[in-house]
């Protein structure tokens, strides 16, 4: 395998007035292998959409570097660009809005196949767009092709969105709770379609969520980010995250998430926060961000020293002082990836 | 002596603190006519919660709406009946005396009255449900005002006794505006706001829906120990299913405007024999389970307007059969009195489908 996206200690900035900036993204550092599948979760304002739209180009970042295929993403220039851009697609959360809905499915499809020259002719696009509903399981393709958005279903939509994200033959697609909106019946087989996908056309896909369940159904064989007020706190193979959270804070996330079991979810315990209160980006905490609500708080070092992430022999990153501390036998200097 | 309201024990003593029968609620749109809410019929003991599930547009939220009689103009009650009993406390201790509201023939005052009052509800939108530009304390007063309940001194001392039983601080809360709340505060607000005249029953519409997880545990446990320490019913309208496991006594499950299987929480979890209650837990992924054992349900929810003909589950069941295409079932007891399923083929569904059914229900 080989790296298709690398963002090195990425921060964006965003100014909320004159003299105040809050740090949405705070000296993030992660990989996306070809074909891999890479899940970021966390709370609403941690980050995880701001980190895609970069990777997407559709912000730049405030620092840090983004490298598609070795190359930093801000010297792209012209074509280069333009190339870039288009294999880095987004599928957003919304079908209800990201799709035009005067624009028949078809209108939607053949928009951009003929913007940039993939079909030629009115024969041609159509029966691409026709593969392309195949692909996305709208079968069959041609009672779809000459629908409008309002004909369809929320999960009809998702998918004809996933369509349009192929139509530039991408090699990666972000996906920002790209099922959140779909109804829960229906959503495991949009993943699957989606999964499939990746399989068949070798992709890799970032997709963005807060919910950690449908995290480790979609990344079985990827990893997992947790990120917590702006800055990855772990970064670990999807199901170890979850069977073994190491930071303190995906710990408390797994045991908060109720189960669809009643025994099981009734008897869980549930770590408890030293304070409830969410801090606000415009004041983070100094040191580790997470260290006022801590259960794991340890005094000095957690409230003055930023843990960087640590990366460990099990192919897992913690950003935690006392994981770090007790796991120190383990910890490698640089990501050891299986190339 | 309702101190303790262990829904186990207040279950089955008395009159129901609602019954809803044969509720028929129809939306009118240009294409036709909308189907939201088919002859439900349900019945809500003192001191239980009820967790209604099912997916978007199955038509209980609309249910939720009909139960206050909130419903927008274009919707219609078609038929049913709605009867609320309030048990007024004896003296001494002794029985107490049970008043019966027919609440589909309320209006004017008498509706005002029931709603809030007798029955409150809790909107999913937690920041619509506020007057942007009035302080909390004036929401409170105002509600307050309206229903002719406690004023002034003693008006604070209740609301604050609410903020604290939510887990919130009342004298930052007092006297702020809605803008200034988290979500999960206003949430939290809202249930104190719901509370506030004592009602029997309280109705929550996606209580935790777009709240982060951290913040639904925390308004999940500040609805348990609410349960524990208030009196009154509770229905929750949820598309999340742990939530009505964790939350639930009893949970009735929705699909196409109609109530297609109810039962105790354990059993719907454990034992479900609607093809649809066992699709739709089969369908949502778990922390524990494996990615295998995960799978969706084939096809999509039907249209309202345009509903299959026989049972509306039928297109997309894996065990439908020509009686199904036909003919709609309706509801059947299971077992005893306390799990009713509507399907003709239930049997085989808790043999075929239901993998959590090795005890056996019977």
């Amino acid at each position: 395998m080989t790296t298709l996206i690398q963002l090195d200690h990425i921060t964006r900035r965003f100014q909320v007035k004159r003299q105040q900036f809050i740090k949405a993204v705070d000296d993030v550092s992660f990989d996306v292998q070809e074909g891999e599948i890479v899940c970021l979760v966390g709370e609403s304002g941690c980050g995880k959409t701001t980190t895609g739209k970069m990777i997407a180009g559709l912000l730049k970042p405030s620092g840090g570097q983004i490298f598609y295929r070795g190359q930093d993403i801000t010297t792209l220039q012209g074509e280069a660009w333009e190339q870039y851009r288009l294999s880095v697609q987004l599928v957003h959360q919304d079908p209800y809005a990201s799709l035009n809905p005067t624009h028949s499915v078809f209108d939607t499809l053949a928009a951009p196949l003929r913007r940039h020259k993939i079909t030629v002719g009115e024969a041609a696009t159509r029966a691409q767009a026709r593969e392309l509903l195949e692909m996305v399981d709208l079968t069959p393709a041609t009672d779809f092709l000459d629908k409008y958005p309002h004909q369809l279903s929320g999960g009809q939509r998702q998918r004809v969105a996933v369509a349009r994200a192929l139509t530039v033959k991408p090699s990666f697609i972000i996906a920002d709770e790209a099922v959140s909106m779909v109804d829960v019946s229906i959503r495991i087989s949009l993943l699957n379609t989606l999964l499939r996908l990746k399989r068949e056309m070798g992709l890799a896909v970032l997709f963005i969520t807060h919910d950690l369940a449908l995290a480790k159904y979609f990344a079985w064989e990827g990893r997992i980010g947790v990120m917590y007020l702006g800055r990855l706190v772990e970064l670990a193979p999807a199901r170890q995250l979850v069977e073994a959270p190491q930071h303190p804070y995906t710990q408390v996330l797994l045991s908060a998430i109720p189960e669809a079991d009643p025994d099981v979810t009734r008897t869980k315990q549930h770590i408890q926060l030293r304070s409830m209160d969410v801090p606000s980006l415009l004041r983070l905490p100094s040191g580790c961000a997470f260290h006022p609500r801590c259960p794991c708080f340890e005094g000095e070092t957690c409230e003055q020293v930023v843990p960087p992430l640590a990366f460990f022999r099990d192919g897992s990153a913690v950003a935690c002082h006392p994981v770090q501390r007790e796991r120190k036998l383990d910890r490698v200097a640089e990501p050891t990836r299986a190339d | 002596m309702n101190q303790l309201t262990n829904a186990a024990m207040s279950q089955r003593t008395g009159a129901p603190t609602l019954s809803v029968k044969g509720l028929t609620i129809t939306y009118q749109a240009k294409r036709g006519s909308v189907q939201a809410v088919r002859n439900v019929s349900l019945e809500v003991q003192r001191g239980e919660a009820l967790a209604l599930i099912g997916e978007s547009g199955s038509g209980k939220t609309t249910l939720g709406l009909g139960l206050v009689r909130l419903l927008p103009s274009t919707a219609t009650v078609r038929q049913g009946e709605l009867v609320y009993r309030r048990t007024v406390p004896g003296t001494n201790g002794g029985p107490g005396a049970v008043t019966e509201v027919d609440v589909l023939k309320l209006n004017g005052r008498e509706l005002r009255q029931f709603r809030w009052k007798e029955c409150a509800m809790v909107f999913q939108a937690a920041l619509n449900a506020f007057n942007p530009v009035l302080r909390i304390s004036d929401q409170f007063g105002d509600t307050a005002r309206a229903h002719g309940y406690l004023q002034g001194k003693a008006l604070t001392d209740r609301a604050r006794h609410l903020f604290e039983l939510v887990r919130l601080d009342p004298d930052r809360v007092w006297r702020s505006y809605p803008h200034e709340l988290s979500g999960g505060m206003r949430q939290r607000v809202l249930i104190a706001l719901g509370l506030l005249l004592e009602p029997q029953l309280l109705i929550l519409d996606e209580p935790t829906t777009a709240l982060d997880i951290l913040t639904q545990r925390n308004i999940m446990d500040v609805l348990k120990e609410l349960r524990q320490q208030l009196d009154f019913s509770l229905i929750f309208i949820s598309h999340d299913l742990s939530l009505a496991a964790e939350l639930a006594d009893r949970v009735a499950t929705m699909y196409a405007g109609k109530l297609v299987e109810i039962s105790d929480v354990y059993t719907t979890f454990k034992n479900p024999v609607h093809p649809y209650t066992i699709g739709l837990i089969n369908a949502v992924p778990t922390l524990t389970a494996h990615k295998d054992r995960v799978s969706s349900i084939p096809g999509s929810p039907p249209d309202l307007i345009d509903l299959p003909t026989g049972c509306k589950f039928h297109p997309r069941c894996p065990l439908a059969d020509l009686r199904c295409r036909q003919e709609e079932p309706e509801l059947v007891a299971v077992t005893g009195t306390d799990h009713w399923v509507a399907c003709w083929n239930w049997q085989i569904a808790r043999r075929q489908l239901s993998n959590g059914g090795k005890g056996g229900a019977a």
